[in-house]
C-alpha cells in the first residue's frame, strides 16, 4: 500500500487539503498540477462571487506552468516542494504581463512589464499563479473595503470584513479558492486578516524577502510575506521566496532560517525552557473579552508545552500606533507621487481650466485615489513639511528607537513575544469606514513588529462569537524560526484539540453567484 | 507703479560697480559622473542614444521597481573629495527632494541632503597675475539626473509650448553637486576668480578621469550667486560688512559666460543698490544670445521640498582602508603639475596659459612624450591646429590629429622630407581624415623635391626667364636670389628644397 | 484646539498635486485634525537627546558594481504611457522651470 493514499479517499475535494499534503501528492504522481489548478479555478468560479477575493484569475498562465511542472516531474527532473501547488497574489506585486492595480482606479490599466523578485522565484519553482487578489488600495487599510474594486468578503461571515489590507489572500485561502497566497505587511496587513479569517500569516523579518517589485506604502516598514491555512504551509511559501536578492539594498544578504524545519519542530509540541513573554502593553484596554479568553487559553497551552511564560514590559509600545500613522503616510506621500499620469496609468484633464502637467496631476490625483490614499498622503505631506518635520517625523523616528530598544530588551529576557494579533474579531462591513482612527486601532497590536523589523506570525487560537481569533508569536529580527515553531506547536496543540483545522467549522460558502474575478487569457501585454 | 521699482535700472559698468561695492560669490557645480551605468540602476549612461532606449523599471520609476546605489560612482565621489582636500563621512545617507515634474520618474529625486559624503574642503585656483585664491568648499554630494524634455509648438521654449515630449535615457545618471562656501575677497577678480574656480575643478575631474567634463554638452553645469554689499569704510574690516542679497543664475554653461554673468549681474546689481532699489532673492536665467539674465518664473510658494532619509537606500560607510586606497590613485594636483610641466618644457607664464586654456596640456605632454620638443609641440598645437579647432568650434582633442601625428610630421620635417610648407599642407590633409602625416605626403606627393637634375632644369629656366636679375647677382646684390628661388618654388609648386635651389643658382649665375 | 486648519490642508493638497473638492477639504480637515491629534503623543514619549531611527535594521552599504545590464525596450517603456509620440511620453504643457 502507497504511504500517500489518493485525494478521493481523503478528503473528496483536492482545494480542503494543506500544500503540504499536495506537495506529497504531486511527489507521488498521485495528483497533477492541472488537476490542481482546475479545482481551484473551479472552487473560485463557485464561491468568489460571494467573497470576491479575486481581482483577476490567470488560468491560461496558470495552466502552462502547471503543465510544465507536470512534464518535468514525468521526466523525473528534480522539483522543489511547491512546484505545482497553485498560489494567489496580492495585486500589490507587479506580475508581467498581467494588469496589476493595487486596488485602485489609478492603475486600472497599468500592466507591468517586470516581475517582482518574489513572483520570478515562484514562477522557477513552479508554482502556477492562479490570480491576483483584492486589497486595500495600495495596501491602506484593515478590511479590504477600501478597494476601488468593491470590499472582500470574510468567508466566516460573509457581512464581515476580511482583515486588510490584504483581506483578498486571506480570504482566498480561508475560502479554499487557494492554497497559499502572498501578502505584503507594512503594519499588520498579512497578520490582521490571518487573524480574522482564521488563517495563518507571516510578517517576515525586514529584509528577509525582497521588496522589489512590491509597490511601496511605506518602504522603511512594507516587507512580503505567506498566507496559509497551516504553519508548516506558510513556512513552505516563505522558503521559497525568502532570500538576498541584489536589486532590493535593503534585503538581508544572509540565508534564509529555516522555518520549514523549524514549523516540523514546533508539531511536536515540546516547548520545554522556550522563555514566552507576554507583552503587558498588548492585553488589556481595547481588547475584546472574547479575544481575551481565546489568548489566555492558548497561554495555558503554551505552558502545558513546557514554555516559561512570563510578562514583559515594552512601554514605548503605547506609541507605536502613533508613530507608525506618521512614518507610514510620511513615506506613502513620496511612494505615490509617482501616480502623476505621465508614464503610466490613467490620465484625467481638469473639469474646467487649461490642461497643464499641473492640473492633469491634480485631476488625476483627484480622480485615481480613494478617500483614505488621499487622507494619508496628506497626512503624510504634512508631517514631511518645512517646520512640521522635527513635531512629527522626526518624532515618530525617535519612537521608533524606543520600540526597537524595546524589542532588544524583551529578547534578552525572552526568546519570543505574543500577544493578540488583532484586539477585536471581524468587524461588520462598514462598521468603521467613516471614522479613520476606530480603523487604525485594529493595527496597534501588529504595528510595533514593522517599526522594529522583527518577524511575526498569526496563528488561528479559537473563536469568539463563532469568530477566529489569532495569536500573534513575534521573534528576534533574523529568528523568524521561532514564530514557526512558536506557531506550528499551538497549532498541533489546538488541532488536536479541535479535531482537525479551525477552517473546518466554518460555514458553507453559498455557491453560485458569479464571480467578479476577471479572467485573463495569455497576458494583458507586458515584456520579457 | 509697482511694474515700474521691479524693472532694473540701465545697468552699472562693471569697473564702477566694483568700486562701489564688494562682491561675495557662490557657486554649484554639477559634474555627470562617466561611469558606465546610471547612479541607481544598470542602464548605460549614454548621449545621444535613441529616446526612452537606455530605460528599465528603475529609471523610469515603475511602481515597485527599487534604487541600487552604483558602487563606481561612490568611489568617483570618494577619489573627488579627497581630491578636494574634503572629509569623507563616515557615514553618509540618500535623502528623497520631492517636488511634481514630469523629468523626474518618480516625482522625487534622490539626493544626499544633510549628510553628503565629502565635506569642508577647498581648491586653490591660479589667477592670469600668477597668484593663487583659496575657494573653500562646504561640500560636495551625490545625486540623479533628470530626463530630457522637448517642448514642442510656440517658440520650442518651456512658455508658450503646445506639450511636450520626455525622454528618460539621462535619467538616473550620476550627478556629482560640489558647492563652494560663499567666497569673500575678490574684489574686482570677483569673475575670473568664479571662472578659475569652474576650469580648476573641469581640470581636477578630468585628471581624476571621473567625468567627460564637457561643459558643452551639459556634463559640468553651474548656478552662480552673487551679492554686492557696501564697501568697508577705511579701517574697517570688509569681511564684518553684512551679506547683501543674492541671485542666482542658472544655465551658465560655459566658462566664458561664468565671467559674462558674474559681470552682468554685478553691473545689475550695482545698479539698483546704487538707485536705492534692493536686489531681489531669486533665481535667474542667463541668455548665452544676450549674454543678459532674466528672472526664472516666480513661484506662488516657497518650494517645500519635504527631504526625508531614503528608506529604500542604506548609509553609505566607506571602509576606511577603501578610503587610503582610493588616496593611493589621486592623480597630481592639476595645479601642481602645471607648474611642473611649466619648468620642463621651459614655456613662459603667458605660453603655458595658453596651453591650459587652449585644453591642450595633455596632448602637449603627450606629443612631447613622442619625442617632439616641447617648443615645437606648442608651435603646432597653438598655431595652426588652434586655428582650425577654433574655426570648426570643436575642441583640440576632438581634431583627427593626434599627438603621434605631429611627431610623425617632425620627424619628416627633420629628415628633410617635408619643409615647413608641404608639413603644413600634409597636416591639413590629416584634419581632412586622409590618414596620418606620412601617409597624405605619399598620396598627395608632398615630399621635397631635391634632385638636382629637376632642380637644375627649374633653375635654369628662372634664370633664362630673368636676365636682369641674374646681372644684379652678377653685381654683388647676392639678396636678389630671392625672386630666383621664389620662381623656383612656385614652378616647383613649393616642394623644392629651397636651400639647395639657392646652392645651385650660385653654381649656374657662377658667384 | 484645531491642529490643521482647512486652509492648510488646502495648501498640503497643492503640494501633493490632490485637487480636492471644497467638500472633500471640509471633510478631511476635520478627519485629518482629529489623527494629528492623535498621532502627536509621539512628542511627549521623546527628548531632543532621543536618536532618530530610520530603517527597521541598522545595515549599511547595498551597492552593485558598475555593470551594464538590459532593460526595456522603447516599446515595452511606453507600453502603458498615457500618450507617447516619438518615442517618447507626450505631457501636456508644462508651465513654470524646473525647481
Amino acid at each position: 500500500m502507497s504511504p500517500v493514499a489518493a485525494p478521493t479517499n481523503e478528503t473528496g475535494d483536492l482545494t480542503r487539503l494543506s500544500a503540504a499534503r499536495m506537495s506529497e501528492l504531486l511527489a507521488a504522481k498521485e495528483v497533477s498540477s492541472r488537476e490542481l489548478v482546475q479545482a481551484h479555478l473551479d472552487r473560485i468560479d463557485r464561491v468568489d462571487g460571494a467573497v470576491h477575493a479575486f481581482l483577476r484569475t490567470m488560468p491560461e498562465q496558470a495552466f502552462e506552468a502547471a503543465d510544465a511542472v507536470d512534464r518535468a516531474r514525468a521526466k523525473g527532473e528534480a522539483l522543489g516542494p511547491l512546484a505545482g501547488v497553485p498560489v494567489a497574489v496580492k495585486d500589490v506585486l507587479a506580475t508581467n504581463g498581467t494588469v496589476t492595480t493595487c486596488g485602485s482606479k489609478i492603475l486600472e490599466n497599468w500592466t507591468p512589464v517586470y516581475d517582482a523578485t518574489v513572483i520570478e522565484k515562484l514562477r522557477a519553482v513552479g508554482t502556477p499563479l492562479i490570480g491576483k487578489t483584492n486589497m486595500d488600495e495600495f495596501a491602506m487599510g484593515s478590511s479590504t473595503e477600501h478597494s476601488a474594486y468593491g470590499a472582500t468578503h470574510n468567508p466566516w461571515d460573509l457581512d464581515r470584513i476580511p482583515g486588510g489590507s490584504g483581506g483578498g489572500s486571506a480570504a482566498a485561502v480561508g475560502a479554499f479558492e487557494a492554497p497559499l497566497a502572498l501578502g505584503s505587511d507594512t503594519g499588520g496587513s498579512i497578520r490582521q486578516p490571518a487573524s480574522v479569517t482564521g488563517t495563518v500569516g507571516t510578517k517576515p523579518t525586514y529584509g528577509g524577502v525582497s521588496r522589489y517589485g512590491l509597490v511601496a506604502m511605506a518602504s522603511s516598514l512594507d516587507q512580503v510575506g505567506p498566507v496559509a491555512r497551516g504553519v508548516l504551509d506558510a513556512a513552505l511559501l516563505h522558503a521559497a521566496i525568502g532570500g538576498h536578492d541584489p536589486h532590493d539594498s535593503t534585503s538581508l544578504d544572509e540565508p534564509v532560517p529555516d522555518v520549514v524545519a523549524a514549523a516540523k519542530l514546533g508539531a511536536a509540541r515540546d516547548l520545554k525552557g522556550v522563555r514566552v513573554g507576554i507583552v503587558g502593553q498588548l492585553r488589556g484596554e481595547g481588547f475584546q473579552q472574547g479575544v481575551l479568553d481565546r489568548y489566555a487559553e492558548a497561554l495555558g497551552l503554551l505552558e502545558d508545552m513546557g514554555a516559561e511564560v512570563s510578562v514583559v514590559d515594552c512601554p514605548s509600545f503605547e506609541y507605536a500606533l502613533g508613530a507608525y500613522y506618521l512614518i507610514m503616510p510620511s513615506e506613502a506621500s513620496s511612494n505615490l507621487a509617482r501616480f502623476d499620469a505621465m508614464r503610466y496609468g490613467i490620465r484625467v484633464a481638469p473639469e474646467s481650466g487649461p490642461a497643464t502637467v499641473e492640473t492633469v496631476m491634480g485631476a488625476t490625483r483627484e480622480a485615481g485615489f480613494g478617500d483614505e490614499v488621499k487622507r494619508r498622503i496628506i497626512l503624510g505631506t504634512y508631517a514631511l513639511s518645512a517646520g512640521y518635520y522635527d513635531a512629527y517625523y522626526g518624532s515618530a523616528q525617535k519612537v521608533r528607537t524606543l520600540v526597537q530598544a524595546d524589542f532588544r530588551a524583551a529578547f534578552e529576557k525572552v526568546d519570543v513575544l505574543v500577544s493578540p494579533t488583532t484586539p477585536t474579531t471581524a468587524f461588520k462591513l462598514g462598521e468603521k469606514l467613516d471614522d479613520p482612527l476606530q480603523m487604525y486601532l485594529s493595527d496597534v497590536a501588529t504595528i510595533p513588529a514593522n517599526l522594529a523589523g522583527t518577524p511575526g506570525i498569526s496563528v488561528p487560537i479559537g473563536l469568539a462569537d463563532g469568530l477566529p481569533v489569532g495569536l500573534q508569536v513575534l521573534a528576534p529580527a533574523r529568528a523568524d524560526e521561532w514564530c514557526y515553531r512558536l506557531g506550528a506547536a499551538v497549532e498541533a496543540a489546538l488541532e488536536d484539540q479541535w479535531g482537525g483545522p479551525l477552517l473546518n467549522q466554518a460555514p458553507a460558502l453559498p455557491e453560485g453567484t458569479a464571480s467578479a474575478a476577471k479572467p485573463v487569457s495569455g497576458t494583458e501585454g507586458g515584456a520579457r | 507703479m509697482t511694474a515700474q521699482t521691479d524693472m532694473d535700472p540701465t545697468p552699472l559698468d562693471f569697473d564702477e560697480a566694483m568700486e562701489r561695492f564688494d562682491p561675495v560669490f557662490g557657486i554649484e557645480v554639477h559634474v555627470e559622473l562617466n561611469t558606465k551605468t546610471k547612479m541607481f540602476c544598470s542602464c548605460p549612461t549614454t548621449f545621444g542614444a535613441p529616446p526612452n532606449t537606455a530605460v528599465c523599471p528603475v529609471c523610469l520609476g515603475l511602481p515597485g521597481s527599487m534604487p541600487v546605489v552604483n558602487h563606481k560612482a561612490i568611489e568617483s565621489a570618494i577619489r573627488l573629495g579627497l581630491a578636494l582636500h574634503c572629509s569623507i563621512a563616515p557615514s553618509s545617507r540618500f535623502a528623497r527632494k520631492q517636488y511634481f515634474y514630469p523629468d523626474v520618474s518618480k516625482d522625487y529625486q534622490i539626493s544626499q541632503y544633510d549628510e553628503p559624503i565629502d565635506a569642508d574642503g577647498y581648491l586653490d585656483v591660479t589667477l592670469a597675475d600668477g597668484s593663487i585664491f583659496r575657494v573653500q568648499i562646504e561640500r560636495a554630494h551625490m545625486e540623479e539626473d533628470a530626463a530630457k524634455n522637448t517642448h514642442i509648438g510656440g517658440t520650442g521654449h518651456i512658455q508658450g509650448a503646445a506639450y511636450s515630449l520626455v525622454d528618460y535615457n539621462r535619467c538616473g545618471t550620476p550627478l556629482i553637486e560640489i558647492v563652494t562656501r560663499p567666497v569673500e575677497g575678490t574684489g574686482a577678480h570677483v569673475a575670473e576668480v568664479a571662472r578659475a574656480y569652474v576650469a580648476g575643478l573641469r581640470d581636477l575631474v578630468i585628471a581624476l578621469g571621473i567625468s567627460d567634463a564637457r561643459m558643452d554638452r551639459g556634463s559640468i553645469r553651474a548656478d552662480v550667486n552673487l551679492s554686492l554689499r557696501p564697501k568697508a569704510a577705511p579701517g574697517e574690516d570688509q569681511s564684518t560688512v553684512p551679506l547683501g542679497r543674492r541671485s542666482e543664475t542658472k544655465n551658465v554653461n560655459s566658462l566664458r559666460a561664468i565671467e559674462q554673468a558674474i559681470r552682468f549681474e554685478a553691473g545689475r546689481q550695482a545698479a539698483r543698490l546704487a538707485a536705492g532699489l534692493t536686489v531681489k532673492q531669486e533665481t535667474r536665467m542667463w541668455h548665452e544670445e544676450s549674454k543678459d539674465t532674466t528672472p526664472g518664473r516666480s513661484k506662488e510658494t516657497a518650494e517645500d521640498y519635504r527631504y526625508f532619509p531614503e528608506p529604500d537606500l542604506l548609509p553609505v560607510v566607506p571602509d576606511p582602508a577603501w578610503i587610503e586606497e582610493l588616496r593611493g590613485t589621486l592623480p597630481e594636483p592639476p595645479a601642481q603639475r602645471r607648474a611642473r610641466l611649466q619648468k620642463e618644457w621651459g614655456y613662459s607664464d603667458l605660453e603655458m596659459r595658453d596651453v591650459v586654456n587652449a585644453g591642450a596640456i595633455d596632448l602637449v605632454e603627450q606629443t612631447v612624450a613622442a619625442g617632439v620638443t616641447a617648443a615645437a609641440a606648442r608651435k603646432w598645437w597653438m598655431g595652426e591646429l588652434a586655428r582650425t579647432a577654433n574655426e570648426q568650434g570643436v575642441e583640440l582633442v576632438e581634431l583627427t590629429v593626434t599627438p603621434q601625428d605631429i611627431a610623425e610630421l617632425e620627424q619628416l620635417i627633420a629628415g628633410g622630407k617635408l619643409n615647413d610648407k608641404l608639413a603644413r599642407q600634409a597636416l591639413a590633409g590629416t584634419l581632412q581624415g586622409e590618414g596620418s602625416p606620412a601617409h597624405v605626403m605619399e598620396a598627395r606627393g608632398l615630399a621635397v623635391v631635391s634632385d638636382d637634375s629637376a632642380l637644375t632644369k627649374a633653375v635654369d629656366d628662372a634664370l633664362a626667364a630673368n636676365p636682369d636679375i641674374v646681372e644684379k647677382i652678377k653685381g654683388g646684390k647676392v639678396k636678389a636670389a630671392g625672386a630666383i628661388v621664389g620662381a623656383v618654388m612656385k614652378a616647383t609648386r613649393g616642394q623644392a628644397d629651397a636651400g639647395r635651389v639657392r646652392e645651385l643658382i650660385m653654381e649656374r649665375v657662377g658667384v | 484646539m484645531s491642529v490643521l486648519s482647512r486652509d492648510e490642508v488646502a495648501h498640503l493638497a497643492h503640494l501633493a498635486r490632490i485637487s480636492l473638492t471644497d467638500q472633500e477639504l471640509d471633510l478631511m480637515a476635520t478627519q485629518l485634525d482629529a489623527v494629528v491629534d492623535a498621532v502627536a503623543v509621539v512628542q511627549s514619549a521623546v527628548t531632543a537627546d532621543t536618536p532618530a531611527t530610520s530603517h527597521p535594521l541598522p545595515l549599511t552599504n547595498g551597492w552593485r558594481e558598475d555593470v551594464v545590464q538590459p532593460g526595456l525596450s522603447n516599446e515595452a517603456a511606453l507600453s502603458s504611457a498615457p500618450r507617447e509620440e516619438a518615442g517618447q511620453f507626450r505631457v501636456p504643457q508644462i508651465l513654470g522651470e524646473e525647481p
